[in-house]
């Protein structure tokens, strides 16, 4: 039982994550919260990536030049792989762009029509002529 | 200058694109120029690249001057010069018009409207470049922001489509991304050459297939592969006539190209068709998904939407194509992005002038007087609608042939039958508006007294050109298919 | 109708904390090669001092410190700072980005540095000014009727007339 958590339980916490947020987008009605549905699934995701850069026993990946001195070898081992949380600081930055976007069109819906539940406004779309 | 080239054709772009807002601060009127001059010089950028390509062979760009794996490279093979070739030039030829008709649906919103749409044009020119696989999302993102953005701005109900394009889009990338996530983790790569010699190694982890399946649904998503093209009649129907005229011929087949490099170059030919049955997946919804696109076409009562479930369709030729994992079908597919980008550019023109001349694009108000009013842009929709149909020596027939050839050559007749029966579904909705066009009129209205009101010669010329443009594919496309296309299936498809 | 920027311990308190806001920035964005930090990250705290003055005192006395209309040109002027530093090397025969070709006299090492530093205080401008203008944009107010030729955002509605979705907070309430 133990080797099932063992290392993974991150993984199954995110997974959780991201089946929660697919709820949401699919199943809430209001706007907003199809959107923090997004979030939901976007950070789970994020959080995927940089938990699968842990290595057993390691530091962070900052490179100690002030540290002991004459230690001239660096053992790639020691510390994590610096590569996934550079790739999702670029991913929040795409996320948080989106949820601007997102905001924007939602300002404009509520403008036009009064309302942000998604059962109103697709009945008053189509009561619009084409 | 020429190794700097597979840079400069996003970079171009990308420039121009920083600094509209800069221009239009100074002389709001400058911006459009300079998107015009930008689209230009990368359509002759991406056209000389072609050139070097086809001459020469692949080009890769470092940038940085980091090696790969270790840094993003930039590769100009033969598929992504010929993609971005075509989307440079379409959207050059469109730009000319587009002006016309942001001036009429959008006044006074220039300046964020062409620095949106150089935006999402240097997107999908990197997009069409990168070799790296994580690039291919942040670009990805860059196009689909801007696009959700441009899709916005119609009128009525178009910052509610905006929105839920942007929610199945945005979760879409967000399976590419995790599908992505997989494959790192196997391979500890991304750069797509090396993960494609990596993978043979671990064809039997369940990893693998997991991370394929989330990316092709990823993509799927901005293919508008069959199950997932919900988004597409809506932010078409209802984005104003610029977005669509820009979105439509090129959007898609951004998707497709890569879905084309995954399947076709990462993943690799065997993986593919034998060990995991995605090709045959990719196959049968494109099919259903050609089938769907046109039967809904024929229900449409006004002519964007009808154009955007004929697009549904008609990227189901692409993925039929690409599922039927031979060379001559992906010749054919490729083919058809050529095609369809030209075609349906000259479409969703037409209905751009419709809207700008009658205020409406209506197929039930079409009728001869409009084409006393708009000849010449009815002649160039009859020329687009016989390619969509597929008679030659129209472009159209072309890439159906090579299509059917395609299937023929793996004895799917069933597939023969899908693209024949689609075509005659192409017919019936098409040849309504040619007959309402041509010959319905109210006989208590004299046609003479109808004043001829054609569209400006800014927004007509694009559309008599790409008109011009389907004949000379159609006319020429064996040297297409000779001098281009046939360098781009690798050896093992 | 009450301000709601009357009140003067919440003004006093966002200006003095402020200025220490903005000097952290700085140093998350300098101090990006050698702990947790860098553009975006500095750019985000940069953009959160801004908005504290916005939320705290009120658009109007915030134009002080940066201007509505400054919003997308600055961001585009970073990302430009970005490309040039990009740009630049090319002209000296060196891929794009390649910092070893920048035309200071340093050794390669510290020319790619100088160039990472670069290219982070470019992000960290662009992403201050990106998230003040989605700021300005989605919720600022109009600065009134001398605001000199800005787009003015049209407001929905006054706060009690509107029947607003569940998600509504009530303002000004005590």
């Amino acid at each position: 039982m133990a080797e099932f958590w063992d290392g993974g339980y991150a993984y199954y916490a995110t997974a959780l994550l991201l089946v929660i947020g697919l709820y949401a987008i699919l199943v809430k009605r209001n706007l907003v919260k199809k959107l923090i549905g997004l979030n939901i699934v976007q950070a789970a995701i994020i959080l995927m990536w940089v938990a699968s850069a842990t290595r057993p026993d390691a530091t962070v990946p900052v490179l100690d030049t002030h540290g002991e001195q004459g230690k001239q070898v660096v053992d790639a081992t020691d510390y994590l792989n610096p590569l996934p949380h550079t790739l999702m600081l670029t991913a929040i930055v795409v996320g948080v762009a989106t949820t601007g976007v997102a905001f924007a069109l939602l300002i404009s819906i509520y403008r036009r029509y009064g309302t942000l539940d998604e059962a109103e406004l697709l009945e008053q779309m189509r009561g619009e002529p084409q | 200058m020429t190794p700097h080239l597979p840079l400069l054709i996003p970079l171009v772009l990308l420039v121009a694109a920083l600094l509209a807002p800069l221009v239009g601060i100074v002389r709001y009127t400058w911006v459009y120029r300079l998107a015009l001059v930008a689209v230009a010089v990368d359509a002759g950028v991406a056209l000389w690249g072609l050139a070097e390509v086809v001459d020469g062979g692949t080009m890769t760009y470092r940038l940085a001057g980091w090696q790969p794996p270790i840094g993003i490279e930039f590769v100009l093979d033969p598929l992504s010069a010929f993609f971005s070739a075509v989307i440079a030039t379409v959207a050059l030829i469109v730009m000319v018009g587009a002006r016309a008709m942001v001036v009429e649906e959008l006044p006074r919103k220039e300046v964020p409207f062409f620095t949106t749409v150089l935006l999402m044009l240097a997107g999908f020119q990197g997009i069409v470049l990168t070799g790296d696989l994580f690039n291919l999302f942040v670009f990805l993102e860059i196009a689909a922001l801007a696009g959700y953005a441009l899709v916005a701005v119609g009128e009525r109900a178009s910052p509610l489509a905006a929105f839920r394009y942007l929610l199945v889009g945005a979760t879409g990338a967000s399976l590419y991304l995790l599908g992505l996530w997989f494959i790192y983790n196997l391979t500890g790569s991304l750069n797509m050459r090396d993960v494609a010699a990596i993978l043979p190694g671990s064809w039997d982890n369940p990893a693998l297939a997991i991370g394929l399946s989330l990316m092709i649904v990823g993509i799927g998503v901005k293919m508008a592969l069959f199950p997932l093209h919900g988004w597409l009649p809506d932010a078409y129907t209802q984005a104003p006539s610029a977005t669509t005229a820009l979105m439509a011929p090129i959007g898609t087949k951004v998707g497709a190209y890569v879905l084309i490099r995954l399947l076709v170059f990462v993943f690799g030919g065997p993986l593919v068709t034998d060990e995991l049955p995605v090709a045959d997946v990719v196959m049968w919804l494109s099919a259903i998904g050609i089938i769907y696109g046109s039967i809904l076409a024929i229900a449409q009562r006004e002519l964007k939407r009808m154009l955007a479930y004929s697009s549904v369709a008609q990227v189901g030729y692409i993925g039929l194509g690409i599922g039927l994992a031979n060379p001559v079908a992906l010749i054919g597919a490729v083919l058809h992005v050529v095609n369809h980008a030209v075609m349906k550019g000259a479409l969703f023109l037409v209905a751009g002038t419709m809207r700008a001349r009658l205020g409406h694009s209506d197929i039930g108000r079409i009728d001869a007087a409009v084409t006393r009013k708009l000849p010449w842009t009815m002649a160039a929709f009859t020329v687009a609608a016989l390619s969509m149909i597929g008679i030659p020596p129209t472009a159209g027939f072309f890439s159906k042939w090579y299509l059917t050839s395609g299937a023929v050559d793996r004895g799917l007749w069933i597939m023969v039958v899908v693209i024949m029966v689609s075509s005659l579904l192409n017919a019936v909705y098409f040849f309504r508006v040619l007959e309402r066009g041509y010959l319905r009129h109210d006989d208590d209205e004299s046609l003479d007294a109808v004043v001829r009101d054609e569209a400006p010669p800014a927004m007509l010329a694009p559309t008599i050109v790409l008109a011009v443009g389907i004949l000379a594919l159609g006319v020429f496309n064996a040297v297409l298919v000779n001098g281009v296309l046939d360098l781009i299936p690798p050896a093992g498809w | 109708m009450r301000s709601y920027y009357d009140d003067r311990i919440v003004a006093l308190s966002a200006r003095l904390v402020t200025p220490f806001i903005q000097l952290f920035a700085l140093y998350v964005v300098f101090h990006g090669h050698y702990s947790p930090g860098g553009g975006f990250q500095g750019g985000a705290m940069l953009a959160a001092s801004f908005l504290l003055i916005r939320l705290s005192i009120g658009t109007a006395a915030a134009q002080s410190q940066f201007q509505r209309s400054w919003g997308t040109p600055v961001s585009s002027i970073g990302a430009l700072v970005f490309l040039g530093a990009g740009l630049i090397v090319m002209f000296f025969g060196f891929n794009f980005l390649d910092y070893a070709g920048l035309p200071l006299g340093l050794s390669d090492p510290e020319l790619r540095n100088a160039g990472i530093l670069a290219i982070e205080l470019g992000v960290a401008v662009t992403v201050a000014a990106t998230l003040t203008a989605i700021y300005d944009d989605l919720v600022g107010e109009p600065l009134g009727p001398l605001a000199g030729g800005l787009d003015e955002p049209t407001v929905v509605a006054e706060a009690d007339q509107v029947e607003g979705p569940e998600w509504d907070v009530e303002f000004g309430n005590g």
